[in-house]
């Protein structure tokens, strides 16, 4: 399994290309680039990461154009798209 | 590592024991059972192998007390799949079928015995605004630290129950958070009990004030508790009580949790009993099914020594009528006796029931309100009402606080017991272009 703090590989996150390193997850990412709000709840609430293992569903983004993938779960890819709730 | 994604694997596999869970207690019944000679398939909805507890920090090395453990694992007949669900068990030729998906593709296995190490999650208790992004759980917290997140900077107030609170500062605080608070909902004399009971366990008290001495520039302050959560589109400020003033503090990251509560969900599908809202097991671990074992937390609260005698029981209780050795028996009953004095000091206090008001969010995967479900007698009927506990999550999240404010019990547990796509649960190869996510309002409905 890629671990390691030093590779650094490159992710699109809405939009815009930003450079990791290898072996966080996407909710790791997520939140060291300031994107809090991840999702969108059913009545319009913004919403971010809770239990960060896999149990809240809190989490849900759009990876790769596959919605409702756990961020907290999957973890960063070479060329990866990432996709949140369009809240600023 | 031994870590296997489903791709790489056929999609039905025969074992012996299916091993649900890769916890300190899943890894030991595991390594135990595969010692013995017995083909063991580990399942794990982690990336890793070490469960929650045994998380390593993105790129480090894994704990000392988890290493050799890790390593046993390694270099055992064990195999261990991980970024992997478990969506159905049931009994099939004198054995169990056990469907399983990850990332979007099915896995069919077929196991004499199962042991159950499905761990806990936290339990969480609404407060306003409590779903404003930046409320995060305490183990979440540490969850997401050890991901790769950078708390460098972030103000943080820590607030909740028990003492999961004390490591999760100080790795904050070590990260270079800005930690404002830890508050500490037991009272003084409670936690003064349980600080004075730990004199028996001198290791206990050292580690307790190895942590404290990491984040010693942070108040802790006991009988303190969030009342609620103020923000936009996120966390801005919290409002905090000892019961006598109310006070408010401005940070972005809120951590909140009272501590654990286990994950019997496969356990109920399977119709195991249940006893206070834990697996039911006798001295060898047997739950009343028979070929079904559990150990660790999903038996009760009880930490990773406690999860790791209970493996290494059922790893030699499975599949034989071998008796547990006699000195892992009376280790296990001293745990034990040690883990219901703590889930006493910490139990949430009365004051917390009356956290949520009529318009807070309970369910947060359906958005249903503390006031909908009020006239509902029980969780099935509020369910019928409001959707309430039927989202993605399946009531993980709010049908644990709903026990605690309303003394609901758990509803059924039915298949698919995590979310999956419907070519998983039809056994189709999956068509990566068809995903079907959440169930919840479609097919999980023809299941009902």
């Amino acid at each position: 399994m890629p671990r390691g703090g030093q590779t650094r590989i490159s992710i699109v996150i809405n939009g815009d290309r930003v450079e990791v390193p290898a072996g966080i997850t996407v909710a790791a990412a997520l939140f060291n680039v300031g994107v809090s709000a991840l999702r969108t709840s059913v009545t319009g609430e913004p919403r971010g990461a809770v239990c960060a293992m896999g149990v809240c569903f809190e989490c849900r983004v759009t990876i790769d154009s596959r919605p409702h993938q756990r961020a907290c779960l999957t973890p960063v890819v070479d060329g990866m798209h990432i996709q949140t709730a369009s809240i600023s | 590592m031994t870590g296997l994604r489903v791709d790489s694997f056929p999609e039905i596999v025969a074992a012996d024991v299916a091993v649900i869970g890769a916890g300190p207690g899943g890894i030991a019944a595991a390594v135990s059972a595969a010692e013995r000679g017995l083909r063991v398939v580990v399942v794990d909805r982690g990336l890793e192998a070490g469960g929650q507890i045994w998380r390593r920090k993105a790129g480090a090395a894994a704990a000392p007390e988890a290493q050799p453990w890790l390593t046993r694992l390694a270099d055992s007949s064990a195999r261990t799949i991980n970024g992997a669900s478990v969506v159905d068990v049931r009994p099939d030729a004198g054995g169990f079928e056990i469907l399983v998906e990850s990332s979007g593709r099915p896995l069919r296995i077929w196991a004499a015995d199962i042991v159950l190490a499905t761990g806990a999650r936290e339990l969480f208790i609404p407060f306003d605004g409590w779903t404003l992004p930046g409320v995060m759980g305490i183990g979440g917290t540490q969850a997401l630290l050890k991901s790769g997140a950078s708390f460098a900077g972030k103000r943080v107030v820590i607030a909740g129950s028990g003492p999961l609170m004390l490591p999760v500062a100080a790795s904050l605080a070590d990260a270079g958070a800005k930690l404002l608070l830890v508050a500490e909902q037991a009272g003084r004399a409670a936690v003064a009990r349980f600080a004075s009971g730990l004199w028996k366990t001198p290791g206990l008290l050292l580690q307790a004030a190895k942590y404290r001495v990491r984040f010693l520039s942070a108040r802790y302050a006991t009988g303190t508790w969030v009342t609620a959560a103020q923000g936009g589109d996120r966390l801005e400020s919290i409002s905090i009580t000892d019961g006598h003033h109310t006070w408010r503090e401005d940070l972005d990251v809120l951590c909140t949790g009272y501590g654990l509560i286990p994950n019997v969900e496969i356990a109920r599908l399977i119709g195991c009993e249940i006893r206070d809202g834990a697996i039911a097991v006798d001295n060898r671990q047997r739950t009343n099914v028979n070929h079904v074992l559990a150990v660790g937390e999903a038996t009760g609260i009880g930490g990773a020594p406690l999860s790791l005698i209970e493996g290494s029981i059922a790893g030699s209780t499975v599949g034989s009528v071998e008796t547990a050795s006699g000195h892992l028996s009376r280790r296990r009953a001293s745990l034990v006796e040690a883990a219901d004095r703590m889930l006493e000091v910490f139990a949430p206090r009365a004051e917390l029931r009356s956290l949520p008001h009529a318009d807070t969010i309970v369910c947060r995967c359906e958005d249903v309100t503390y006031g909908a479900i009020q006239g509902a007698a029980c969780a099935r009927q509020a369910k019928l009402y409001t959707r309430v506990g039927m989202g993605p999550c399946q009531g993980r999240t709010c049908m644990p606080s709903l026990d605690f404010l309303l003394a609901w019990q758990a509803d059924t547990v039915r298949p698919p017991v995590e979310p999956a796509l419907v070519s998983v649960l039809s056994s189709e190869v999956a068509d990566e272009a068809a995903s079907l996510f959440p169930l919840t309002s479609s097919v999980g409905e023809a299941y009902q």
